[in-house]
């Protein structure tokens, strides 16, 4: 090393000290004012890309639905369907065609009237697009015409309930069709936000869209930062990185933040149900006494509490509390080790019983796992563990259904009607359920309140699953923090109706 | 002209590793299990849609033309698209290796600025305290690996005193003082352990010299220590400190892809970790080519650097004594 150019070097670090020395920690960085017209988020995964037509990633509304995309209508917080888009809309007789009268305020952010053409442009960009949920959501549309600039038109080829339903969430989302830029980098709705940047890896940035027809925006600007570590999303937080934490992946760690001077812990609900899968096509496990033995043997109650920090509901069944079909099913194969030995026994599996747990290594799965195994070992089900990275579980357990067991969190809204469906990974094949979800969709509502009950009746009877439990709404926020809701029952993190002090 | 065939014959080696390795990188991936096609579809896709995404990607295609198709695409400075945000993969690649060279080069300057005085410190004062007291704090701070210094840094600095941020990163151009700001904690991680690698060569290295001959003759005719060690002694040890410094800079690629994670630096580690989690291949082939480029860089320049700081081997062919 030649002493010249060390001595480069050592101005060069002198340099970056000094220059990190002038340089005060962010909180303290802008004024009172600004502090409170910013807004930092906390969250674990990043989107793929920003086009929601383009991937199923929740990440993806998580930011952009009702902030930055708007839909025809929206899910209000007590399930109701409320106008946002569509000012009104009416159903024909036979609820085959839906006729919407569009806000006539509602703009882009140039100004430009959102139009019937630019929904219909939508719809048709989805169904060709490789967001395979919204496109099957889309599939029971027979046609979409824009009548006028404000009236759309939409024909079903048969009644629908869900397709309302879908269309309050990502299928739904309204683009600008004359946007000449990339959706995957440059997003392009007429929500109370803007896309301002985008830095891979670590975080998006909305702004506030000036132009917005509807109430303004509350934050001049939100960042959503993304965490790989939740160790590292929590000392952010501790350091005053952060004003949210918007799902705490980790409930061990909520204790850091039990200081309620400074810190706000919110409990409440999510739509993930996670699900203790069981091959319904396996050896032993087609034989209901011994899922039902299965379903016995583990006290759930205690597994929330050792592996989840006591967070979690117990359901029973695919169907968390903020839907309207909900019923406490949560007892109907309460903890009974003797049982559940006395039913192995009865299916012919007295003298023990070899089961393969294939699970993702996720942080939930893998304890819950162990705990699992452990308690079935205890009535004679012998219990191997295998750790699948998330892209091998989806070949090996989603694609191939090559797996006894297996622990999964199911996020998306409503996904009871996956029953339905004899092909999905958990072999499940009722065709009474298969009816009764068809009949559901298309009934009217008080039927389909009704019938989607009885299939949640019927999945918990027959021991389809282990629904293990309902994945917490566990948010942190900052005593500064208001308006923030308890339970998610949407994909989005919708930042209408917060607010920072 | 000796001096001319050593650096042909050294490049050789270089391209020819080069090729190797980008097979290797190639076969590897090809054999990691799970499909990007599913990735991308998720929990509801239908196996035709699966066919069909399958072939637009192309990754249906046998695998020597999808190899040919990669290297072919490369040598012409095009790395690809990311199968799953279908961006191009050289400029991901460059913008997230902008995060990690400032992580390396600062890491690397910070720990020579503290290896090069306390190894020499160590060798001249190798029987009293302090020189004993350097060479035990360099052996604590081996034994500590770079993300636990970094947590708790961040836990003392960022939490406890709120002095520095505990992660994220802010570009340059952006803010220079949070830049600078976000940089110090991975930064001073990363050389804790770098500068404790460092000391010990350095110190040894200055043994050595403080031993040869020269070094008496020089003292012998009334030269200081420090004067005699600054003219003779730091040039001579300097070829088996630029060894360690090609190794130890190659391992501080590694260690920046661990500091990355600990403080969410978007640098090239993450962007490695994350692509080999969502399976989107070409990324991961991309990255892993780049960082190969630059390892076999520096040991290319190492190498050669013996010719430029050692002019006995420039006379016999480039080979050592």
């Amino acid at each position: 090393m030649r002493l010249k150019s060390l001595r480069a070097l050592v101005c060069a670090v002198v340099a970056l000290t000094v220059l990190a020395a002038c340089t005060s920690p962010p909180s303290s960085g802008s004024g009172q004012d600004g502090a409170r017209q910013q807004l930092v988020v906390g969250a674990t995964l990043e989107p793929p890309t920003l086009d929601p037509s383009a991937s199923d990633a929740a990440s993806i509304p998580q930011v952009f639905l009702y902030n930055v995309y708007e839909t025809l209508l929206k899910v209000d917080s007590n399930g109701k369907m409320a106008p946002l888009l569509a000012e009104r809309w009416q159903i024909s007789p036979d609820r085959r065609t839906y006729t919407f009268t569009l806000q006539p305020s509602a703009v882009f952010p140039d100004g430009r009237p959102v139009t019937a053409t630019d929904a219909v442009w939508s719809m048709q960009r989805f169904r060709r697009g490789d967001n395979v949920a919204a496109k099957s959501q889309l599939a029971v549309v027979k046609s979409a015409k824009a009548k006028d600039d404000k009236t759309l038109v939409v024909t079903l080829a048969r009644p629908s309930n869900s397709w309302l339903f879908n269309m309050a969430s990502t299928a739904g989302m309204v683009f600008d069709s004359k946007a000449t830029s990339d959706f995957a980098t440059a997003p392009a709705g007429s929500g109370p936000y803007a896309l301002d940047r985008w830095t891979k890896g670590s975080e998006i940035v909305l702004k506030r869209n000036d132009a917005y027809w509807g109430d303004k925006a509350t934050f001049s600007r939100v960042t959503f930062r993304y965490f790989a570590d939740p160790n590292a999303e929590n000392s952010s937080m501790l350091s005053g990185g952060l004003d949210i934490i918007s799902s705490v992946q980790a409930p061990q760690a909520i204790n850091q933040f039990s200081d309620t001077s400074r810190y706000t812990v919110i409990e409440g609900t999510t739509n993930g149900e996670v699900v203790m899968a069981l091959n319904n096509q396996s050896k032993a496990l087609k034989d209901r006494r011994v899922r039902q033995a299965i379903n016995y043997a583990i006290d759930r109650k205690a597994l929330v509490d050792t592996v989840w920090n006591g967070k979690g509901t117990l359901i029973g069944s695919m169907v968390p509390p903020t839907d309207p079909w909900y019923e406490d099913l949560s007892n109907t194969y309460p903890y009974n080790p003797a049982k559940a030995r006395q039913l192995l026994k009865a299916a012919g599996y007295a003298g023990g019983l070899k089961l393969r747990m294939r699970v993702p290594v996720v942080p939930y799965a893998t304890s819950s796992a162990q705990f699992v195994a452990s308690q079935l070992n205890d009535v004679g089900v012998d219990v191997s563990i295998e750790e699948l990275e998330f892209p091998r579980w989806l070949d090996q357990v989603f694609t191939k259904a090559d797996y006894d067991l297996t622990i999964v969190n199911h996020v998306e809204p409503r996904d009871i009607v996956k029953y339905a469906d004899p092909s999905y990974y958990w072999r499940y094949d009722n065709p009474r359920v298969t009816k009764l979800v068809a009949e559901a969709d298309q009934g009217t509502q008080a039927e389909q309140i009704a019938k989607m009950k009885q299939v949640a009746r019927i999945l918990a009877d027959d021991a389809a699953a282990d629904w293990l439990f309902l994945f917490p709404n566990l948010v942190v926020t900052t005593t500064k923090v208001t308006g923030v809701p308890k339970n998610a029952t949407t994909l989005s993190f919708d930042l209408a109706g917060i607010a920072k002090t | 002209m000796s001096v001319f065939l050593a650096v042909v014959r050294r490049l050789a080696i270089f391209a020819v590793s080069l090729a190797l390795a980008s097979v290797l990188v190639f076969a590897v991936c090809a054999a990691l299990p799970g499909d990007i096609a599913q990735v991308i579809l998720g929990q509801s896709a239908t196996p035709e849609a699966l066919a069909e995404l399958r072939q637009r990607l192309g990754t249906d295609r046998p695998l020597a033309v999808r190899y040919l198709d990669w290297v072919g695409g490369m040598l012409t400075g095009n790395f690809g698209e990311s199968y799953l945000t279908r961006l191009p993969v050289a400029a991901q690649i460059a913008e997230r290796m902008a995060v990690t060279l400032w992580l390396v080069l600062f890491g690397m300057v910070l720990a020579l600025l503290i290896a090069i005085p306390l190894g020499m410190l160590a060798a001249v004062r190798n029987r009293r305290l302090s020189g004993t007291l350097v060479s035990a704090l360099s052996q604590v701070g081996l034994a500590v690996p770079a993300f636990w210094a970094g947590i708790m840094l961040v836990v003392l600095f960022a939490v406890r005193l709120g002095w520095l941020p505990a992660n994220g990163y802010i570009p340059l151009l952006q803010d220079p003082g949070q830049w600078a700001a976000h940089l110090v904690l991975p930064v001073v991680s990363l050389a804790i352990v770098q500068s404790s690698v460092l000391v010990r060569y350095i110190r040894s290295a200055i043994l050595d010299v403080l031993s040869e001959d020269y070094f008496r003759t020089a003292r012998a005719v009334g030269w200081t220590r420090m004067r005699a060690l600054v003219r003779h002694g730091l040039r001579n040890a300097s070829l088996s400190v630029v060894t360690v410094l090609g190794l130890q800079l190659a391992t501080l690629f590694v260690g920046a892809i661990v500091i990355e994670q600990v403080f969410t630096l978007p640098g090239l580690g993450q962007l490695l970790l994350a692509a080999v989690g969502q399976r989107d291949l070409v990324l991961v082939q991309g990255t892993v080519m780049v960082l190969v480029f630059v390892v076999l860089v520096i040991n290319a320049a190492v190498d050669l650097s013996y010719l430029a700081l050692d002019p006995r081997l420039r006379s016999d062919g480039g080979r050592r004594r």
